[in-house]
């Protein structure tokens, strides 16, 4: 079974974020970045469909990570490599700066197109900077590949995936034939840390760098200047105002109510 | 004045208030035309003309609704090919904001999620305003190629009701063989707790593992207030509250009137999911815990104390 894994490098969350001035993008720079955490999740799914894959002829697995961003998301594909991943390939363009989800997604499609469409395309719920959670669909509709999307549990039997997605009011099992694409939650595992021996292994895995020319994508689709949406102005809110603090000395919860009162929420 | 085309979000007819509020939304824009997918039209049909659908879209076929997402789309890129409409607004839930993705895709338009306002723009089209980074900043964004795409965050208008014809035009589907791929073969429908809806209620009081898997105070604090209840994913991985309870980055995202956090820390997930409430109470044992940066007001002390106490003295301010 052949997986490929879409991996996204993000600002480290805790991080302050804020707008650059000059082109109204996030601002990244001097901002510490780590693979997104969402998509560790997609990394231990598809190792574990692999582990306990074993082909029909016995044939090998491979399981590729794919990543879109700039030099830095290099760290992001030697995580999921010391994980366990086989190969990786980055997507490394000056023109994709300021790339939408649109513009990232067909970067994507096209660098699986080249790859080769795999059993599986796994990728996270959201990033856990920009979270949009629309790559994903993007990429199915873009791939043509059925669409099955934030799993919590996922499961391959032959030519079949099945997935359980926990919706608002029912939780849903979808199946869908392979080829397809599959996006996880957080609810579907508990990533794995890199071993010492897996670290050790992913200095010899091969990685790859393409530009958009390797891809046959014309730079004038991507970046900044080619988004169908742009930012017209952004406004910092005022920080919240500090609010007032009791210490429980016997009438906290009266003091709640009173506030609830005033506040006419009682 | 072109259409706006609405997506109806319902259960078997019922129609979310998130709907409304989008139909709300569309009346600025343009003239709000519902498109309804799925059974139970007749219960939903009052609604809509209620809060102002000139127009009703209806679509029931099961090739639709047996799949995910993908049909839905295929569905709405037909119907913008031929009504031509000024905007699509969707909900912003997950099921929503995937069908507004394939849909940009299809009709090479431009996609915004999340928005917490949608205005006519200076120069016709539409503005959006977003809250981003925490709630930090509002940024205000437009679409500039092909028919904007909006999806809207729960509470981001209040829903007027204004009388619209309601007319009713059945729309024919062929939907694709491709788009058929994901198939839904069982829906296991979870029991209501007849308590408000999460992302639609405007008091939600959460618990976390202050509670120590103990939820009644908890429920009793929120069922004085008519409130939602939330947890914190701590609660939620115990297996102390349902998964489609959780509040944060990976759970719910709410904007309620009031939201108060019981026994939980304030962890930047945690609050990706309740930041932009008006107002934030927080009850938790330790002074230094991070949501309290956040309050309006806090009570440092335990919960178990203090809830019922409030609980007790609410209920007694009702009469
Ligand atoms: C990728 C990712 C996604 C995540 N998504 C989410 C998400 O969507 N939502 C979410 O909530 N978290 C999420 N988290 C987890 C988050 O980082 C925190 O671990 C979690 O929010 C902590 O929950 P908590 O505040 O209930 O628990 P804790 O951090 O353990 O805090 C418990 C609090 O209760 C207080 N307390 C204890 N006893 C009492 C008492 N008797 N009375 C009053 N106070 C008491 C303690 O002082 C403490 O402050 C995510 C994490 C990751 C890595
Ligand atoms: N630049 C990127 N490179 C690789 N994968 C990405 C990238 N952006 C998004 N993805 C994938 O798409 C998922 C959802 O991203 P988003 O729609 O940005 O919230 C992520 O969890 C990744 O799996």
């Amino acid at each position: 079974m052949n997986i490929v894994i879409c991996i996204k490098y993000v600002p480290d969350a805790q991080a302050d974020l804020t707008f650059s001035e000059s082109d109204n993008t996030t601002d990244r720079l001097g901002v510490e970045g780590l693979l997104s955490e969402l998509d560790e999740y997609a990394i231990e799914a598809g190792l574990k469909l692999v582990e306990g894959a074993v082909g029909p002829d016995g044939a090998a697995s491979t399981v590729t990570v794919l990543t879109v961003g700039p030099d830095r998301a290099a760290d992001a594909i030697k995580k999921a490599l010391q994980m366990g991943a086989n190969a990786g390939v980055h997507v490394n363009d000056e023109a994709i700066h300021g790339s939408d989800a649109v513009a990232t997604s067909l970067i994507l499609a096209q660098a699986i197109k080249k790859i080769g469409i795999p059993d599986l395309v796994l990728t996270g719920m959201a990033s856990t900077d920009g979270a949009m959670g629309v790559v994903p669909a993007m990429l199915a509709e873009r791939l043509g590949l059925p669409q099955v999307t934030l799993a919590s549990e996922v499961t391959v039997e032959g030519e079949t995936v099945t997935i359980r997605r926990d919706g608002d009011l029912a939780s849903e099992t979808i199946t869908a034939s392979l080829p397809a694409l599959v996006s996880v939650t957080d609810q579907i595992n508990e990533p794995r840390y890199p071993s010492f021996k897996g670290i050790m292994a992913a200095k010899k895995k091969p990685v790859e760098t393409w530009s958009l020319a390797d891809l046959g994508v014309d730079a004038a689709l991507v970046g900044l200047g080619a988004a169908w949406t742009t930012v017209e102005s952004f406004a910092k809110r005022p920080p919240r105002v500090k609010g007032q603090i009791v210490t429980d000395e016997g009438e906290g919860g009266t003091r709640l109510a009173e506030f609830l009162t005033a506040q006419k929420f009682a | 004045m072109a259409e706006v085309l609405v997506l109806v979000d319902h259960t078997e007819g019922a129609v979310r208030k998130t709907t409304t509020e989008l139909l709300t939304i569309a009346r600025r824009l343009g003239e709000p035309s519902a498109v309804f997918v799925g059974t139970g039209f007749d219960g939903a049909k009052e609604t809509l003309a209620q809060y102002g659908a000139e127009k009703i879209y209806r679509v029931e076929s099961t090739d639709v609704t047996d799949y995910l997402v993908a049909p839905i789309a295929e569905v709405l890129a037909m119907i913008v090919g031929s009504a031509a409409p000024a905007a699509v607004l969707l909900s912003s839930s997950p099921g929503h904001k995937e069908i507004a993705a394939r849909l940009a895709i299809k009709i090479e338009s431009g996609l915004i999620t999340d928005a917490v306002d949608v205005q006519a723009g200076d120069s016709g089209g539409l503005s959006t305003t977003q809250s981003v980074f925490a709630g930090g900043f509002a940024v205000r964004a437009t679409v500039t190629k092909g028919t904007p795409i909006v999806t809207v965050k729960p509470n981001s208008a209040t829903p007027e009701a204004v009388a619209g014809a309601a007319v009713e035009q059945a729309v024919e589907v062929s939907i694709s063989e491709s788009a058929k791929g994901a198939r839904i073969t069982d829906s296991q429908v979870k029991a209501a707790s007849g308590r408000p809806e999460l992302t639609e209620a405007a008091i939600v009081v959460s618990g976390g593992r202050g509670t120590g898997g103990d939820f009644s105070k908890v429920e009793e604090f929120a069922d004085s207030l008519g409130a939602a209840v939330g947890a914190s994913r701590a609660a939620v991985d115990a297996g102390w509250y349902p998964h489609g309870n959780q509040i944060g980055q990976t759970g719910k995202q709410v904007s309620p009137q009031l939201y108060v956090a019981a026994g939980i820390s304030g962890a930047i997930q945690h609050r990706a999911g309740m930041q932009t409430s008006k107002t934030i109470i927080a009850i938790n044992k330790d002074a230094e815990a991070p949501i309290f940066e956040l309050v309006d007001f806090g009570v440092v002390g335990d919960l178990f104390t203090v809830l019922p106490q409030a609980t007790k003295a609410v209920h007694t301010a009702k009469g």
